[in-house]
């Protein structure tokens, strides 16, 4: 496991190719970063199903809208930087408010996105996304989890926001966690590693660290579960559950702001349901700067040491 | 299309006529609302539905219909109006505008029949009849897109988004109008933010440009037929109007623009409705 590396962003041209392929009603748009997200292999494949719009996100929104208001299914998508914030208007008073079939699929989310800085970091967007009613918040571990996840959601009526990462690895890869697979099901998150003192809840590019953490505690006899948490929303209390009382204690790890993001999600299920200890792995609130995404990652706290770390303190605090 | 008769004139003066004071029961009836940017596009939408458009109230759903975005979605008594006197619904749900349980919100939803996208947050409704027309394009549909914006929508930046991109794709199956009554919350929108010169900010932008009175319907007939007969531009269709349109008080008042009259100012607006 995590030996292999793959691009989410071919991963996703690959999957609208495919998609395109046998379904008629598959529209993308993008805003000048086409060939960057590899959605331009779909306009390569079907120009006439193909808009690029130029640098202009909120129309970009606003006729995916229009173009699902006419009985397609459009992808529409840029750096995750410019949509979610730049378009929050048009995702809850068009997308989410008429339940439309638009699936954003953004790149280029979180710290990792390296050497151009703060401004392009993206660290709110699954807060931002999470808070709007019938919108569906999906943040894919790998570019197996990106191909299935991409291609499921177009069966699927209604807004989605996916969040891709750039790479960690020599510009665009990122470690293979589902090298056997994977298949989506939407609000069903994924037991990737059984344990019982501890259960750690990753998403994105912190579920390999995450891995890397439960492998590292096992050789000083702490026992960690690894879940995915790939749908932050809808989430799946059912699984979080389960762990908790398996566990009783809990750390959840993220590329994104400890505010709002997953393990906000999470903590809440928790919070309400069955209230245990959580430490939650994240930006800490705060904007990112320019560095390698390695690191930025150790600096900012992503790391599967950080990860380690924050489930001994939660294990400490059980009670 | 062809020339319209004056029977048919007489046709529109008399449901232009209704629908005015339906807005005005329906407003002083809700307590609160939008009288003014109502008021003024009276007109342009009854030309619209009752001459233009092509839909069928018993099929709201119809795949070849023509679209109708009211991108101003404060205009939602005016847009309800029409849409009860058409038959999408029974004119009684207008009393219950506003009002807790209602189908009628204060601004449209996709929960009414006869409504193609929701409204409220100016700005968006060009880029969406943008994606309209170029999916009817796609699929082969007669259908044509029309999208209502007020003229302080102007202000909002993707309204221009928009312009840019229908120009691009050379959409001449959408229309849009701009209900040019010069006022908007604030203010007049000289003064607020100025936009002349209005059309020939929407030509630079390779828009087909078309000035009518808002209340000449030979003028509104020729123009929706002429944007019709264009070909690989959209256009543009400015009309000017006077916002709080028909009830002295309310014309050019600024104040009218989100004040509903009260139920006893109905008395001189009955009056004034002949
Ligand atoms: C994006 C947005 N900002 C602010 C408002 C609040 N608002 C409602 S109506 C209005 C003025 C509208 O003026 P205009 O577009 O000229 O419409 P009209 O005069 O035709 O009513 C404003 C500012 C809004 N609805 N949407």
């Amino acid at each position: 496991m995590l030996e292999k590396m793959g691009a989410m962003r071919t991963a996703y041209g690959e999957a609208l190719v495919e998609l395109g392929a046998n379904n008629q009603r598959i529209v993308v748009v993008g805003a000048d970063t086409t060939d960057s997200l590899k959605s331009g292999m779909f306009g390569a494949k079907y120009p006439e199903r193909f808009f690029n719009l130029g640098i202009a996100e909120q129309n970009l929104i606003g006729v995916a809208a229009g173009l699902a208001f006419g009985g397609k299914v459009a992808y529409a998508g840029t750096y995750a930087i410019f949509v979610p914030g730049k378009c929050v208007d048009q995702i809850r008073n068009m997308l989410c408010y008429a339940d439309l079939d638009v699936k954003i699929v953004c790149s280029h989310a979180g710290i990792t996105v390296g050497p151009d800085g703060g401004s392009h970091e993206q660290v709110e967007d699954i807060a931002l996304m999470r808070c709007v009613p019938h919108m569906r918040v999906v943040v894919p571990a790998d570019a197996v989890a990106v191909k299935s996840i991409v291609k499921a959601i177009a069966d699927i009526p209604g807004p989605f926001y996916v969040r891709l990462t750039r790479g960690v690895i020599k510009g665009s890869n990122t470690p293979i966690v589902y090298e056997n697979g994977f298949e989506y099901k939407l609000g069903k998150a994924n037991l990737i590693r059984e344990g019982s003192d501890v259960a750690i809840f990753g998403c994105g590019i912190m579920l390999p660290e995450a891995l890397r953490a439960a492998e590292s505690l096992a050789t000083k006899g702490v026992s960690a579960s690894v879940i995915d948490i790939h749908t932050v929303k809808p989430i799946d209390e059912e699984m979080i559950l389960k762990y908790a009382r398996k566990c009783g204690a809990a750390v959840s790890a993220e590329e994104h702001n400890i505010m709002g993001g997953m393990g906000s999600a999470v903590s809440e299920v928790l919070t309400d349901q069955y209230p245990i200890p959580l430490k939650r792995v994240g930006v800490n609130d705060t904007f990112g700067e320019s560095g390698e995404a390695q690191e930025l990652l150790n600096k900012y706290g992503l790391t599967a040491a950080h990860i380690e770390d924050a489930a001994r303190q939660a294990i400490a605090m059980k009670r | 299309m062809g020339m319209a008769t004056s029977q048919e004139i007489t046709r529109l003066q008399d449901l232009a006529r209704n629908t005015r004071k339906v807005i005005l029961e329906t407003l002083a009836e809700a307590g609160s609302g939008h009288p003014g940017g109502s008021l003024s596009a009276v007109e342009l939408l009854v030309t619209l539905y009752f001459y233009k458009l092509k839909h069928d109230p018993k099929n709201p759903k119809w795949p070849d219909r023509d679209r109708f975005i009211l991108s101003k979605g404060h205009g939602a008594p005016l847009l309800y109006s029409i849409l009860a006197q058409a038959g999408y619904f029974p004119l009684s749900e207008l009393k219950s505008l506003r009002k807790l349980g209602a189908l009628l919100q204060g601004h449209p939803d996709m929960d009414i029949p006869g409504i193609e996208m929701p409204a409220g947050s100016e700005g968006i409704g060009l880029s969406v009849g943008v994606g309209q027309a170029l999916a009817a394009r796609l699929d082969g549909r007669p259908t044509r897109t029309y999208v209502l914006m007020g003229d302080g929508e102007q202000g909002e930046g993707e309204v221009w988004e928009a312009a840019m991109s229908a120009s691009k794709f050379k959409l001449d199956n959408l229309v849009g109008m701009i209900d040019r009554n010069g006022i908007q919350q604030d203010g007049l929108t000289e003064q607020i933010m100025p936009l002349e010169p209005l059309a020939a900010k929407w030509r630079a932008f390779n828009w087909n440009v078309i000035e009518v009175d808002g209340y000449d319907y030979l003028q509104l007939i020729e123009a929706f037929d002429t944007a019709e007969m264009t070909k690989n531009r959209p256009t543009m269709i400015i009309a000017h109007t006077v916002k709080g349109k028909g009830i002295s008080f309310m014309e050019w008042s600024p104040m009218y623009h989100g004040t509903a009259p009260t139920k006893e100012k109905m008395e001189d607006i009955y009056k004034e409705l002949k």
